[in-house]
């Protein structure tokens, strides 16, 4: 994985030193609350419902063990014990104290790690397919394209104060697991006819309280003008973006409005433009970025094991992912116990599956937007060993995408912007199916429940999508149905009238039973929604 | 009755006006009455309190007090998925209290 020059390494020291006297004088009285808040944003610290919380970075979901230690280290130095991983494969820390955070961006930096661009109207961390690198399905390592973007977008002047926050993604495959297309720049790597390698945009996708999936604008992009590529799109939306009103200021806005055809002959044309300036940086930048991510040495060894534990079994064929070489796997770490809350693990639990990769996935780590880890290079022998330890630990619950791996933002239990509670839903919703048994029979089924229309929780995207909002003072839950993050993307509809929060678990109940109900063959629910239509689930809510 | 609520500065912790100064523990928050915005003004340029607001809020029976909005109740509480780390941990009927 990429590891700081002496360039970035001075970059981040120096902000920490920074915020360190922006923080000393909030404490002293120097600055006030409206001069500080824009200073903390963009090292990462928001003021929540209960305390300050610190975004930490983590670029395309990507860490070694040294890291991972020290994220569990400072849950537990400084915050309660845990953290919560995010559906921008970030980790938060809930309970933070202003007079701490200079530390704890100290202790980040020693280990090449940082908060920057965490929040603020900028461009955000890079996204990227948690199986990066490792995946069998992969044209190229999409993470050098994505180190490339994060360098460039760092500290950016131009694009540092945008009309509204900005997400970009890269992936490598045609198989969409990082929700590509709902980014404000969504980028495939491709090949073209020629067999080269280049880059397919994607403009104007996201979630939140208007969702949108981004429509492509260029079909190749050469590799050696990427940056300039992404420049222009920015360019164009930074120069005509909604500055005037904050809920009509993303990409996706101005892209609609404009339409695709205009939004596109604009960024041609300042691309055009841009080509002529040149601010792409050389190709000897990249080569030295892709350097960083070079495969490990991957040995040859059994490409089967032993399945007579019928639990094991079970997590092999759920919580794995087929490698690019065969006797290897990527293994996922559920953060979803039964009942837990999604995307926490304590300081313990961090360090052990640090320890872990370092002991069985040469030293790398992955977050997943879906709230969960993944130790990218296992291999097969080793896979009895790795999943004693980790149920052990209470981290091998056997449930990736399934009903119980659901996404659950933060909610109205620890974030100042929610309407409603979405983790205790799914508490009692992945209780309730573990108890039923219907979660191995319902098979991928994505359930995604954001607390409020912002969307954090991309229950626009679930295949079930559960959306808190207060109705006169209390919890209410809308549900929707058919939505997908993935390359079959779509946007999930509301089927009627809201439920408490009672109904709404009791809700997904009947969704879940209609699909069992009616699925043919090998259907998934996605599949059956689509065959069948919105009528016999809304027959089954309301009829 | 308004009571005045905002975090600590230096902690973040959530915290109630209590006539004379900021505790920790929302049943001892003092009714303002109409004096709200001037109290905020100063409690915040004094730096005793981080982002204060008014809220309402009904004095139970008991004297406890209870606001209005569960966003506040949830403040006041702590995170109800995580009874561990609210400031009613052994209490089983803290939730209800919530919600």
């Amino acid at each position: 994985m990429y590891q700081y020059d002496q360039y970035d390494q001075a970059m981040v020291d120096a902000r920490v030193e920074e915020f360190r006297d922006q923080a000393r004088r909030r404490l002293e009285g120097k600055l006030t609350e409206d001069q500080f808040k824009p200073l903390r944003l963009m090292n990462g610290l928001y003021l929540q419902l209960h305390a300050y919380m610190l975004r930490v970075a983590i670029p395309y979901g990507t860490l070694n063990s040294r890291q991972m230690t020290a994220l569990g280290d400072i849950a537990d130095k400084y915050d309660r014990g845990y953290g919560h991983f995010t559906t921008r494969q970030n980790i938060q820390y809930n309970w933070i104290k202003l007079e701490d955070a200079a530390d704890i961006l100290a202790d980040l930096a020693k280990v090449e790690m940082h908060a920057i661009q965490t929040s603020g109207n900028c461009i955000r961390n890079i996204s990227s397919d948690h199986f990066a690198g490792a995946t069998f399905d992969e044209l190229v390592d999409p993470r050098p394209y994505a180190e490339l973007l994060r360098q460039w977008s760092s500290f950016h002047p131009e694009f540092t104060y945008l009309p509204r926050k900005f997400k970009i993604c890269v992936i490598a495959s045609e198989r969409d697991r990082a929700a590509m297309r709902l980014h404000d720049i969504g980028i495939q790597i491709v090949k073209n006819e020629a067999g080269e390698i280049g880059a397919r945009f994607f403009v104007g996708g996201g979630m939140g309280r208007t969702p949108m999936i981004a429509p492509m604008i260029r079909n190749f992009v050469p590799l050696d003008q990427l940056i300039t590529y992404a420049e222009a799109c920015l360019r164009v939306y930074n120069r005509y973006g909604r500055r005037d009103n904050k809920y009509k200021a993303r990409i996706k806005i101005l892209v609609h409005e404009l339409g695709k055809e205009e939004y596109t002959r604009q960024v041609e044309e300042e691309f055009a433009h841009m080509l002529d300036i040149g601010v792409e940086p050389p190709r000897e930048e990249l080569a030295r970025i892709a350097e960083h991510f070079a495969d490990p040495t991957f040995e040859y060894g059994p490409k089967t094991v032993d399945r007579s534990d019928p639990d094991f079994a079970l997590w092999v064929d759920r919580n794995t992912h087929r490698h690019k070489h065969d006797s290897y796997v990527s293994a996922v770490i559920s953060l979803k116990p039964v009942g837990g809350i999604p995307g926490d693990a304590t300081g313990e639990q961090m360090r052990l599956m640090a320890q872990l990769a370092k002991r069985y996935s040469f030293d790398e780590i992955r977050i997943m937007h879906t709230q969960n880890v993944v130790l990218p290079h296992v291999q097969i022998v080793n896979l009895p060993a790795l999943w004693s330890e980790l149920d052990a630990a209470g981290l091998g619950a056997p449930n990736m995408d399934t009903i119980e791996d659901m996404i659950a933002c933060p909610g109205l239990d620890y974030c100042a912007l929610a309407n409603a509670r979405s983790i205790p839903l799914a508490q009692r919703i992945s209780e309730a199916f573990d108890a039923s048994g219907k979660t191995e029979k319902l098979g991928e089924l994505k359930l995604k429940i954001s607390g409020c229309i912002n969307a954090c929780g991309h229950h626009h995207a679930g295949h079930i999508g559960i959306l808190g909002v207060d109705k006169k003072g209390v919890e209410n839950y809308q549900l929707s149905l058919g939505g997908s993050e993935a390359e079959d993307v779509s946007l999930a509809k509301i089927t009627g009238p809201g439920f408490t929060e009672d109904g709404v678990i009791e809700a997904v109940e009947k969704v879940t039973d209609v699909y069992l109900a009616r699925k043919e063959g090998e259907e998934r629910f996605l599949d059956t929604y689509r065959r069948i239509g919105m009528e016999p689930f809304k027959e089954a809510l309301y009829g | 009755m308004k009571i005045l609520t905002g975090n600590d500065l230096k902690t973040g912790d959530v915290i109630w006006w209590t006539g004379n100064g900021w505790s920790r523990h929302l049943d001892d928050a003092a009714d303002v009455g109409e004096h709200g915005e001037e109290i905020l003004a100063t409690e915040e340029a004094a730096r005793r309190v981080n982002v204060p607001y008014i809220i309402e809020a009904t004095r139970e029976d008991d004297g406890s007090v209870r606001p209005a909005h569960i966003k506040d109740r949830v403040r006041a509480l702590g995170p109800t998925v995580r009874p561990d780390l609210t400031l009613r941990p052994k209490d089983p009927a803290a939730l209800d209290w919530v919600i």
